[in-house]
């Protein structure tokens, strides 16, 4: 890299330390806050057991299963959707409609999680408890579909990006051969863009654990283990917003640091993956 | 959320102040000490209390714009912890703070009204009435079908609060006598929250202060004693707790005005129109 001469450039450098160190500053923190409980060698216990206060247990395993059951459930969903969308966009609709498409979808990401959240709170859980038939309708079941909607247009404007950078001459090269446009977007588009796609994947995944206003208002918050999908469950993102209000020196409070140290590191993990991955992708061609 | 949700009411009591320019119930005198100040004043924790924090700055805000007031929930333990801390200027809370609590953030207590915790179901449902071993043995999910209680062949689904919660505390200690609560029961994060879930499932069971029941949610005799104003205030239900404003040391400024409007006559008044027991 060249080094920085103008006074512009100073600025953006500045600019870039500063969010980079906030980035370590933050994980730092939760560290510092965490570590009493972690030099008791408490770590594998509030990782393993479950939160009952009253007992002095205060593990989070209920609320990371809760997590990592609600994202993958939640991707499970929005994954073929957001494929199917981005095809729509890409190739299959005519011109006019694609803009149209795309351009709702853009819309979509905007769209603040806490309004999704309350519709569904009035026209999702009363259906899910009815078509149940027991339980309050607020369940891991009731949250994932909602939690799909939310990730799919982050996922779906990766998955766009990604196909539209696969160069002309490759489609044009299929359109010669005669290949019909789902010919060229299974067996071309695909493979070439297969990059981008996990990198949206991946994103769609971080978003879905790190969102707390879907799964507070709708997947009930009871932190029993999880043992069902129609059962009332707590994320660990809920799980934090739950505890704060508790007082900063009561065992909970401190607690909810791990729980933060956990959701920082499983992110960091999944975007090291990231760059991992297109790291290895661009480097095979 | 419930932090916008009341920020947003605020918004909509004081637009629509601007739009009638109603003027309210209170007595000028109790607004007097108002007229000449400005700023703002931050309230937070409780939500039983927020009825009553709305209306008296509705009526501050009417009688001087220039004071603004914002009301947040987040329940007891936050309204005692950032009250303590200084985030805010007064802290609510539904339970009386721990002596701890009291000596290590030097607060000081305002009880202004009395209020009832008392169990609500679904209008639909058919039990209205249990005794306290029964809500003990629901709520430890020793009951767990509300066909032994002689309701419909259904699951009860049981709500309660997040453990910070001055109202979870008092039912806990009161209602259900430190008996346990199923790690299963849906958790819900205020008062408005409660009845709203309890409001839309016909097979729940929660519980929330006396002060916010309305026709949407049956209120559950405990004990043949129904919850409700005249009950709580002879006490012959017993389920009932004082409701406090904190400050951290003597209030002052804004803080004490609005703590004095809330024990004048006009305040009180507004206590029980709400649905609460005046202290005065």
């Amino acid at each position: 890299m060249n080094r920085p001469h103008s006074f512009t450039e100073y600025i953006f450098l500045t600019a870039a330390v500063c969010s980079g160190l906030l980035t370590a500053a933050v994980f730092i923190f939760l560290f510092i806050f965490s570590l009493p409980l972690l030099q008791n060698g408490q770590l594998t216990d509030l990782l393993l057991s479950s939160w009952a206060p009253d007992k002095g247990m205060y593990g989070i395993y209920p609320m990371l299963s809760t997590s990592l059951t609600l994202a993958c459930l939640s991707l499970a969903i929005s994954f073929p959707v957001s494929l199917g969308c981005s095809f729509v966009i890409t190739a299959l609709a005519p011109a006019r409609l694609r803009r149209f498409l795309l351009s709702m979808v853009r819309l979509m990401t905007g769209i603040p999680t806490v309004v999704y959240s309350f519709a569904a709170l009035f026209l999702l859980v009363p259906f899910m408890r009815n078509i149940l038939g027991q339980g309050s309708g607020m369940c891991i079941l009731t949250a994932a579909p909602v939690l799909a909607l939310l990730i799919a247009p982050t996922m779906i404007i990766f998955f766009v990006g990604s196909f539209e950078k696969v160069p002309r001459s490759s489609t044009l090269a299929v359109d010669a051969l005669g290949g019909s446009e789902i010919q060229k977007l299974l067996y071309v588009m695909i493979p070439l863009a297969w990059p981008g796609i996990l990198n949206g994947l991946l994103l769609g995944f971080g978003r879905a654990m790190g969102d707390t206003m879907i799964s507070l208002m709708l997947a009930g918050n009871s932190a029993s283990p999880l043992n069902s999908l129609t059962q009332s469950a707590r994320s660990l993102t809920s799980h934090i917003a739950l505890v704060m209000a508790f007082d900063f020196d009561s065992m909970e409070f401190k607690s909810i640091f791990v729980c933060g140290l956990v959701l920082y590191i499983f992110t960091a993990i999944l975007m090291l993956l990231l760059r991992m991955s297109t790291l290895c992708f661009s480097g095979k061609r | 959320m419930k932090k916008g949700f009341h920020m947003l009411s605020l918004i909509g009591a004081t637009a629509l102040f601007l739009l009638f320019s109603i003027t309210g119930g209170a007595a000028a005198s109790d607004l007097a000490p108002f007229a000449e100040q400005e700023g703002a004043l931050r309230v937070a924790g409780g939500t039983a209390h927020i009825p009553v924090m709305k209306e008296a700055a509705k009526q501050i805000i009417q009688s001087n714009p220039k004071i603004q007031i914002s009301i947040a929930g987040g329940g007891s333990g936050l309204g005692i912890k950032q009250a303590g801390e200084g985030l805010i200027d007064i802290g609510n809370a539904g339970r009386k703070p721990t002596d701890e609590e009291i000596s290590k953030y030097d607060l000081k207590l305002f009880k202004w009204a009395i209020d009832g915790v008392g169990a609500v179901v679904h209008p639909e449902n058919s039990v209205k009435s249990l005794s306290s071993v029964q809500l003990q043995d629901i709520y430890s999910e020793k009951i767990s079908n509300w066909k032994e209680l002689g309701g419909t062949d259904r699951q009860i689904n049981l709500y309660t609060r997040d453990e910070a919660s001055g109202t979870r505390k008092v039912f806990w200690k009161k209602a259900l006598s430190k008996g346990e609560i199923s790690a299963k029961a849906n958790v819900v994060i205020s008062n408005g929250a409660m009845k709203t879930a309890v409001a839309g499932d016909p097979f729940a069971i929660g519980y929330i202060s006396v002060g916010h029941m309305d026709p949407s949610v049956t209120p559950i005799a405990l004990d043949g004693v129904a919850p409700n104003l005249d009950t709580v205030r002879s006490g012959e239900y017993k389920v009932a707790r004082g409701l406090y404003s904190l400050s951290k040391g003597e209030p002052s400024g804004l803080a004490k005005l609005f703590l004095d409007f809330i024990f004048s006559p006009s305040g009180q008044k507004i206590v029980a129109e709400k649905g609460f027991i005046p202290v005065r």
